[in-house]
């Protein structure tokens, strides 16, 4: 019998988790604290480390340095059976030789709940299925899988239920449908859910805090908001919707703003939102934040001059413009179509401007191309 | 618990009851042998007694006496690859990619006729190309054969039967190969103007080969040693050297000939295999 | 609706239609031949267990079910098919476990002289089975036991093993090893997870093992003949009575083993495909 306790719950703290295999650095000096009851996201892309921290926090993986707690247990050594930890696995792996209902049933079998009937029911009403519970996985669909390997891990209530990119293999629709429904579920049953991702729009759709990670370790960690709103790196930047860029230097200060010098165009942004640490830095701004206006219309907030319309994509909602400026770099615009034709034509010559409130900092040595890359390799994650 | 068997002992664990099995089963009875091979008979002492005296020219003379009887073994062994080669090739890829929901139940029809003991097959083809059978008769009938030649007691059938006996062995690994073939690699030839032959020769033979490799040395190496066939099907003409160790053995007892016969064999196959398999390329044979 | 009815649409004239009939089914045509080939001396062996023949089985003398109500009749069939299914069973079980347990060490466990214990096990299926027999039988009068009933046994479970592990590693390799740790993770431990996840999957493998290890050692002669002294099996009784005139009982057993066989695995094909049928 399983020795789990159920009083086991708390906050999960990884504290300086290292993972090594050989000279291969997977998870480098992560720090991290879940707190219970939330849906956290860890994200990233591909081969960044967040899959390898999830299977050490299920006890899949032993770390190579570092330990782990859940609430004031130390975990680090559990084996995974030990652990009031639930995993839904990113090909589900239910057990192809038995039912539905025993595959659910499996966790509180091994825990030596005896009468599992009610308990498993319960959970086949949570996911809507409950006509297929004498039925062998192989005879269902993908996203009914989904929603079975999801009900054997909430069964067993556990402290922390880890999701290792569970949507992966649906498509579009139906996996938009399963993200508004995992995030009812979790408000609903009130567990701690991790989810592990590569697809920032899920991320911010699901989470209340997201982990970016790279390269093995986090690179910035907050709500959707706060990371859109105000990322500290250019591969949050890019990571996370889309960015501009523009190298600039501080120039000075004015009461709570900065003074920004662009290629010779003066901006001004509050001090707070800067990450930089010294006067060499990039300006960025969120193309939606951006509006264009004719040469000789009268603008607000940060205004940049000079700018002359290189591409029109008109997508619907919005159109996109791509904005050639003095200095030779091409900034995107995006602009909601609210009010019937897009304003404006390949040719134009324009200016551009914005609530200095929506302006971001990052150091001027930051590489500016970090989070762009998407390498078609790495979109068949393992 | 866990802690106790220790992931990196278990492996060992799991291995000693099987291989102290093989070790002394297998390994040790082959060092024995080759311990044997060297002996001499003891002057004046009963039949099968014999001591040892490192007489390296047991070989030679097992080899020189024999030496025919090698030949005709590899001869035989290697005609009855090629044949089953050229038999079973077909019929495997009609399984693997012609039998649609038929695959599984056509495998066990390749291996049902296993279940009849290999004796009474191999008797039964006797018989059937026996004079009381009804194939030497109808073929001299028709004048194929002339009427004082018989089919049985012949190299022809020796070669035959070995051919029909080792079909399984040939059959299965050749369908295991073609079977993992990705079919839409054979239509992607077709697309890039190949016709069915070319398809065959440069996409399905090629990829099929580890398959080849592997039923070719199933059928080849316990042919080479087979004797059965021989002694039911052949006469002493057509004795293999399979037919001389098991002699040396039980009808005149001469344990040195015989152990050093049965390592030339081994040593023989052994040679051939590796030159086979390097050039074959093959590295995962089990 | 007016719709303007379709004038001649073209047809393939009748020979190319028999030509490309003939290019797709011409190796099933083959095919036909080929297991018709395979069958011919299993269909000559079960015509003349019918035949009402005597001592001597060579001619067909008149149809008889007398064999088949009889099948012991003639003196020694079934005592050696007796000792053919003890030794077929003993082999199957030994050589089933000891293979099983090298299966799972090579096929989980990375381990220093993993390559050389595959070719430990390599060894014996390329070794001719007269020297497999020759060396065995060697071994024996070395220490002076007598060849016989222990010694075939021995024997079959030495040249059965290899083929075990083979038919198990190869199971093992398509497990998923997600569903082990999905196990752990839904608190079972190692050995929960072995009872209750590896082994039920594993398990195929193991029974398909098994019924190849009892047909090998069954249809065994060669090895069997050095080492079984004066007890015969099945095939050594086929074999020294060839001379005299095989029984038609040895036909009728022939013929049983065949269709007992046969059924056996078609059991099979149906209770695994059960399953898929209520898709």
């Amino acid at each position: 019998m399983a020795d789990v306790s159920s009083a086991t719950h708390g906050d999960l703290r990884l504290t300086r988790i290292t993972k090594t295999y050989g000279d291969f650095t997977a998870v480098n000096d992560l720090s991290l604290t879940i707190p219970e009851g939330s849906f956290f996201a860890l994200l990233g892309p591909s081969g960044c480390g967040k899959t390898t921290t999830l299977r050490m926090i299920a006890g899949l993986e032993e770390p190579t340095v570092g330990s782990i707690h859940l609430g004031a247990t130390d975990i680090t050594t559990k084996r995974p059976y030990q652990r009031p930890i639930n995993t839904v696995f990113q090909n589900y792996a239910l057990f192809p030789h038995l039912t539905i209902f025993e595959n659910i049933a499996f966790g509180l079998r091994r825990r030596g709940i005896k009468d599992v009937t009610a308990d498993v029911n319960k959970v086949l009403d949570l996911v809507e299925l409950p006509h297929l519970a004498q039925r062998k996985p192989t005879q269902l669909s993908g996203g009914q899988q989904q929603r079975i390997a999801l009900a054997r891990a909430i069964v067993n209530r556990p402290a922390l239920l880890l999701l290792d990119e569970p949507l992966g293999a649906l498509d579009l629709k139906l996996r938009r449908q399963m993200q508004i429904e995992l995030k009812w579920i979790q408000r609903e049953v009130g567990l701690t859910f991790v989810h592990v991702t590569h697809d920032q729009e899920e991320a911010m759709t699901m989470a209340d805090t997201i982990a970016v990670m790279n390269e093995g370790e986090i690179e910035q960690m907050g709500s959707p908001a706060d990371l859109y709103d105000n990322p500290g790196t250019a591969f949050v930047a890019n990571f996370l919707g889309q960015s501009n860029l523009i190298k600039g230097r501080i120039e000075g200060t004015d009461g709570d703003n900065l003074v920004v010098d662009l290629f010779g165009q003066k901006i001004s942004m509050p001090k707070n939102r800067s990450h930089a640490v010294d006067k060499s830095m990039y300006a960025g701004i969120r193309p939606e934040k951006f509006r264009i206006s004719l040469v000789g219309t009268p603008t607000r907030g940060n205004t940049l001059t000079g700018g002359r319309i290189e591409d029109v994509s008109y997508i619907g909602v919005s159109t996109q413009y791509q904005v050639l400026m003095p200095w030779g770099q091409e900034v995107m615009v995006f602009e909601q179509n609210d009010d019937g034709v897009p304003p404006f034509d390949k040719g134009d010559e324009v200016v551009i401007s914005w609530e200095p409130n929506f302006t971001f900092a990052l150091r001027g040595d930051d590489d500016v191309e970090a989070g762009l890359e998407v390498n078609p390799e790495e979109l068949d994650e393992e | 618990m866990s802690n106790i068997l220790n992931k990196v002992k278990l492996p060992y664990l799991l291995l000693l009851p099987g291989f102290l099995f093989l070790f002394t089963f297998f390994i040790l009875p082959i060092v024995n042998l080759a311990q044997t091979s060297t002996q001499t008979p003891i002057a004046g002492g009963d039949t099968g007694q014999y001591e040892q005296t490192l007489q390296f020219s047991n070989y030679i003379t097992a080899f020189t006496e024999n030496k025919e009887q090698f030949a005709r073994s590899f001869v035989f062994a290697l005609c009855a690859t090629i044949l089953a080669l050229a038999i079973a090739y077909p019929l495997a890829y009609a399984i693997a990619f012609k039998a649609g929901k038929l695959k599984n139940f056509l495998l066990v029809l390749v291996v049902a006729p296993f279940f009849v003991s290999f004796l009474l097959r191999t008797i039964a083809w006797k018989q059937i190309l026996g004079e009381e059978g009804f194939v030497v008769p109808t073929l001299r009938n028709i004048g194929i054969i002339g009427q004082s030649t018989t089919l049985t007691s012949t190299s022809f059938a020796v070669v035959m039967g070995m051919t029909y006996n080792f079909l399984p062995f040939m059959t299965l690994p050749l369908y295991a190969s073609l079977e993992r073939i990705d079919p839409r690699t054979m239509e992607a030839s077709g697309d890039l103007y190949a016709n069915g032959i070319t398809t065959f020769r440069k996409v399905t033979l090629p990829l099929s080969m580890p398959g080849v490799v592997a039923g070719t040395l199933l059928t080849f190496i316990p042919a080479a040693g087979d004797y059965v066939n021989a002694a039911i099907l052949g006469s002493p003409n057509t004795k293999m050297i399979g037919n001389v160790i098991e002699s040396r053995y039980f009808k005149i007892v001469d344990y040195p000939t015989a152990a050093a016969l049965s390592f030339t064999l081994m040593a023989a196959i052994l040679i051939l295999v590796t030159l086979y398999i390097r050039k074959a390329g093959t590295e995962e044979l089990v | 609706m007016n719709k303007q009815k379709d004038a001649t649409i073209p047809t393939i004239p009748a020979k190319a239609r028999l030509s490309r009939w003939f290019g797709r089914n011409l190796i099933r045509i083959y095919a036909v031949f080929g297991f018709t080939y395979l069958f011919i001396p299993v269909l000559y062996t079960f015509a003349f267990s019918f035949n009402d023949s005597g001592k001597s089985n060579l001619i067909w003398k008149g149809f008889t079910l007398d064999n088949w109500k009889n099948p012991c009749g003639a003196p020694e069939v079934c005592a050696a098919l007796g000792n053919s299914i003890k030794i077929g069973l003993l082999a199957t079980v030994f050589s089933t476990i000891l293979g099983t347990m090298i299966a799972f060490a090579i096929g989980r466990y990375a381990f220093k002289g993993r390559s050389s214990s595959n070719l430990l096990i390599f060894l014996p299926m390329a070794t001719p089975e007269i020297v497999l027999g020759a060396s065995l039988l060697s071994l024996f009068l070395v220490f002076h036991i007598n060849p016989g009933f222990w010694p075939t046994v021995i024997a079959h479970v030495m040249f059965c093993i290899s083929f075990v592990v083979v038919t198990v590693k190869a199971r093992i390799a398509s497990l998923d090893p997600r569903l082990e740790q999905a196990a752990m993770d839904l608190y079972a431990n190692e050995l929960e997870t072995f009872r209750r996840v590896t082994l039920p999957l594993v398990a195929p493998g193991i029974a398909g093992a098994a019924l190849l290890a009892f047909s090998l050692s069954f249809d065994d002669f060669i090895i069997t003949n050095f080492n079984s002294g004066t007890l015969k099996t099945f095939p050594e009784f086929v074999y020294t009575s060839a001379a005299r005139g095989i029984p038609a009982q040895a036909n009728v057993i022939g013929s049983a083993m065949f269709i007992l066989a046969l059924l056996i695995v078609i059991a099979g094909q149906f209770v695994g495909r059960r399953v898929k049928v209520s898709k």
